[in-house]
């Protein structure tokens, strides 16, 4: 006689699933290559490059890496154990630790929302630039004619041919936000793809995703060291004061500022990839016995190696281009010069060109004046100066650089193809956060099988993220960006926080975990949960919102195609009021819903008070 | 001698020639830089004397006009640049031809003369004359769309096959019917657990069963 299972003495918060196991990892290194995947992405390789080179090169790893031990491995292990305990997706889980708390899940969800609506157009166009890259010579590498052929294009002239081919072609920006323009069907179709392609690799869960983690995660590391070691031998690569030098120098009074503080812990927080819920739902898949702590150091640590090492890369392409750029320079300089005086050809050169200069201006004073204001003066320094971040450093500066190596459709192939699965990785990442409390919830799995939820979801966001293929889809595209998941991350990430070590109950979260794990919490890390990294993210939460409210109006760089660049512009009414609902509709849940749950269960009388 | 013969010819009609003259274009070679260390001092006679000709050559081209020789064509002011001014007068040498029958003649027959030097538009320049620039080719279906087709397609199929693999599992679990949990996912853990422990062993490997406890499971209400 077959006995049945029965329930445990212990009156179980989980009961013992008598229906679908959860599906797992089939190892643990999926896992952490998950991990790592979804928090390497496009983050470190443009805008840590950037913030070393805003404040002071080396000496930024300073509170880079100090914000890494007392932040970043953390929240990171806190979120890692949430999802491993309690088994469930971020809104499961959240309501498993209070049922007034189930908002932080749900703002996680929004939030978690709105990043994959944007995000995979960088995916978009990372395909397109992929798919271009197969042409010789490449498109970003010269100017289109004119329409009578007798010259280039007038506003590739003006900006420079990446710049031309970036805004020209791949996006076709409009003049400002206000005109909107029609759909783009390049870019749709390249974002139709880019969602297929995502949709393929979430399909089966956790197999799926298990698998293509693997690639995702160790292919752009095989693209970085290629690049190094191309990047080291490059032209101009090691010049002191450029390149790799960039990272050299080690000023002691940026330690000082404490915008590079705020920088590197926002750097950090958002790096890491923390009150997504995408952690929480990984760590759900995973057995209940797994060193969570262990993984949590691996995956923070070789997320800040990836962006400094992604730096040297960075710095080094950064040095050719200026040294590539300055030459250029000096010889229209040259060029200019020896045809205004009928010099001999060849006679000018780098080298005595600021003694011939000196020269021409005594012997021919009025033609040298006529000839001086189209001088240039052209300057390492100020090519170098140049920090770039975001799109513009990845499909800009890259492709100028990029142009001028030899062999350039095989760099730029390979450039590209890494540029997607950083993309690809995190977006793993993202759609995890949706998908796994929808299949958690028995309402939606009961009726509709995995697949069709997920291909619900990505056909949601496919559509919704034609807008950012519009003309004008680059400005709504920045706003997503800057507003859609700053201030509610730290939000939620504070309030998970508190609500583990206060609402939970830190010691109550320990023992479970020791039961979980069989390894004691040990009392560093219960500080920093309880103490330090609350207050951190309070005085990031002040900061920003200081910020927010001392500068007024919120502008954004619109592209001038008679000019040739960008310029500042104000954002009008209903920007704003889009960029308001962005953070208030994440950020309300987290009271709405508390609130909600108050007046559900007053109205349903005679329930208990609410234990977790 | 032909040099000297060649500054005779053009100091008798110097009125002709003149920089910013009527009809008079400048020219400007850059050799160095078109052939780096190969250049050689002795060069740019040679490449006066092959200009003319080629000038020449172009020049009758031009259908109307007749009976045109190298002597037509007067240079004028050359500079170490290598640069210098001609103009072309007619078989009288009174007077020099228009600028836009010359102009016409050297663009259409710009390529034959840049690759009689070995040179490009860059180091053999015709300033006035603006040169056509040759458009990149452009291929008939671009080549983006073909790369785009190829992965769209392999990625339609994949997407199909798992999906199609996936309902003839679940077909085939909803055939027999189980109390053991089984799922598409080969990974999914079908041991049951209860607050960590493995329930399974508990069943299946053989150990004793004590019949208390299973008398005693029955009188508790099922759940």
């Amino acid at each position: 006689k077959q006995p049945s299972r029965r329930r445990s003495g212990r009156p179980a918060r989980r009961p013992a699933t008598m229906e679908k196991a959860r599906p797992l990892w089939a190892n643990p290194l999926q896992f952490v290559f998950a991990c790592i995947s979804y928090a390497v992405g496009l983050g470190n390789v443009w805008r840590f490059p950037y913030l070393c080179q805003m404040y002071g090169g080396g000496s930024f790893l300073v509170p880079y890496l100090i914000m890494l031990i007392v932040e970043g491995m953390p929240l990171l292990y806190l979120e890692l154990a949430v999802g491993q305990r309690m088994r469930q997706g971020s809104i499961g889980a959240w309501r498993t630790i209070s049922p007034y708390l189930s908002g932080v899940g749900v703002a996680s969800v929004v939030v978690s929302f709105f990043l994959s609506m944007y995000y995979n157009v960088i995916n978009a166009w990372a395909f397109w630039y992929l798919f271009h890259s197969f042409q010789d010579p490449l498109p970003w590498s010269v100017c289109p004619l004119n329409a009578n052929h007798t010259g280039f294009d007038a506003e590739c002239e003006q900006a420079s041919s990446t710049k031309y081919f970036w805004y020209r072609k791949t996006l076709n920006i409009s003049p400002s936000i206000q005109d909107s323009g029609s759909l783009q069907w390049e870019p749709a179709l390249c974002l139709l793809l880019a969602w297929l392609v995502v949709y393929l690799c979430i399909l089966r869960g956790t197999e799926s995703t298990g698998k293509v983690v693997y690639f995702t995660a160790s292919m752009p590391y095989c693209v970085l060291i290629i690049y190094l070691i191309r990047g080291l031998t490059l032209h101009g690569a090691t010049n002191p004061g450029s390149g790799i030098g960039g990272l050299v120098p080690f000023e002691l009074e940026q330690l000082a500022n404490p915008k590079a503080w705020i920088n590197a812990a926002t750097q950090i927080f958002f790096s890491l990839g923390l009150g997504f819920g995408s952690l929480i739902a990984f760590a759900s898949y995973n057995e209940p016995s797994n060193n969570c702590q262990k993984h949590a150091i691996i995956v923070s640590l070789i997320n800040s190696s990836t962006s400094i090492f992604a730096s040297v890369v960075t710095f080094s392409i950064y040095g050719f281009k200026a040294t590539f750029n300055y030459e250029s320079c000096l010889n229209k300089v040259i060029l200019l010069l020896t045809n205004s005086f009928d010099l001999e050809d060849g006679f000018l050169t780098a080298s005595n060109l600021e003694q011939v200069k000196g020269y021409l201006a005594s012997t021919y004073p009025d033609q040298y004046s006529k000839v001086f204001p189209l001088i240039k003066n052209c300057s390492l320094e100020s090519e170098l100066d140049t920090a770039v971040q975001g799109t513009g450093l990845a499909f800009i500066v890259y492709t100028e650089a990029i142009k001028n190596m030899e062999v350039s459709q095989l760099w730029s192939v390979l450039y590209f193809f890494m540029l997607l699965m950083l993309g690809i990785g995190s977006m793993l990442g993202n759609t995890a956060a949706i998908l796994t409390p929808l299949t958690d919830s028995k309402a939606i799995s009961r009726h509709l099988p995995k697949e069709a939820i997920s291909g619900l979801v990505c056909l949601l966001n496919c559509a919704v993220g034609l807008v950012f293929t519009l003309e004008a889809g680059n400005y709504w595209f920045d706003i997503f960006n800057d507003y859609a998941a700053t201030l509610s991350l730290l939000l939620i990430v504070l309030v998970e926080t508190i609500a583990v070590c206060y609402v939970y109950g830190l010691r109550r979260f320990e023992s479970d975990l020791q039961a979980m794990t069989g390894r004691t919490l040990s009392w560093y890390w219960k500080i920093m949960w309880a103490g330090v990294s609350p207050l951190l993210i309070i005085s990031l939460l002040l900061f920003y919102l200081s910020d927010y409210i001392l500068t007024g109006t919120l502008q954004y760089q619109a592209w001038d195609a008679s000019q040739g660049q960008l310029v500042t512009k104000d954002y009008p009414a209903y920007a704003l009021a889009v960029i308001g609902l962005l953070v208030a509709s994440s950020t309300m849940c987290i009271p709405l819903v508390a609130l909600g749950t108050f007046v559900w269960r007053r109205l349903r009388r005679g329930d208990p008070a609410p234990v977790a | 001698m032909w040099w000297l013969l060649f500054f005779l010819v053009t100091a008798i009609r110097a009125e002709l020639c003149q920089p910013d003259a009527e009809n008079a274009f400048k020219v400007r070679l850059s050799i160095r830089t078109a052939l780096g260390d190969k250049a050689v001092s002795g060069e740019p006679a040679k490449e006066y004397r092959i200009n003319k000709v080629v000038f020449l050559w172009s020049v009758k081209i031009s259908p109307n006009r007749r009976g045109i020789l190298i002597s037509h064509v007067l240079l004028c002011n050359i500079t170490q640049r290598v640069s210098f001014w001609f103009v072309v007068t007619d078989p009288t040498k009174n007077y020099t031809l228009p600028a836009d029958e010359i102009q016409s003649a050297i663009r259409m027959n710009r390529n034959r003369i840049n690759s009689a030097f070995s040179l490009n538009d860059q180091t053999l320049e015709f300033l006035k004359i603006p040169s056509t620039l040759a458009p990149p080719t452009d291929p008939s279906v671009p080549i983006w769309i073909i790369i785009f087709g190829v992965v769209f397609c392999i990625v339609i199929v994949a997407i199909t096959l798992l999906v199609l693999s996936g309902i003839r599992q679940r077909r085939r679990k909803n055939k027999e019917p189980s109390e053991v949990d089984d799922t598409e996912d080969k990974s999914e853990n079908t041991i049951t657990i209860e607050n960590g422990i493995p329930c399974d062993p508990l069943d299946t490997k053989g150990w004793h069963i004590n019949d208390t406890f299973m008398t005693e499971d029955e009188r508790l209400t099922p759940l």
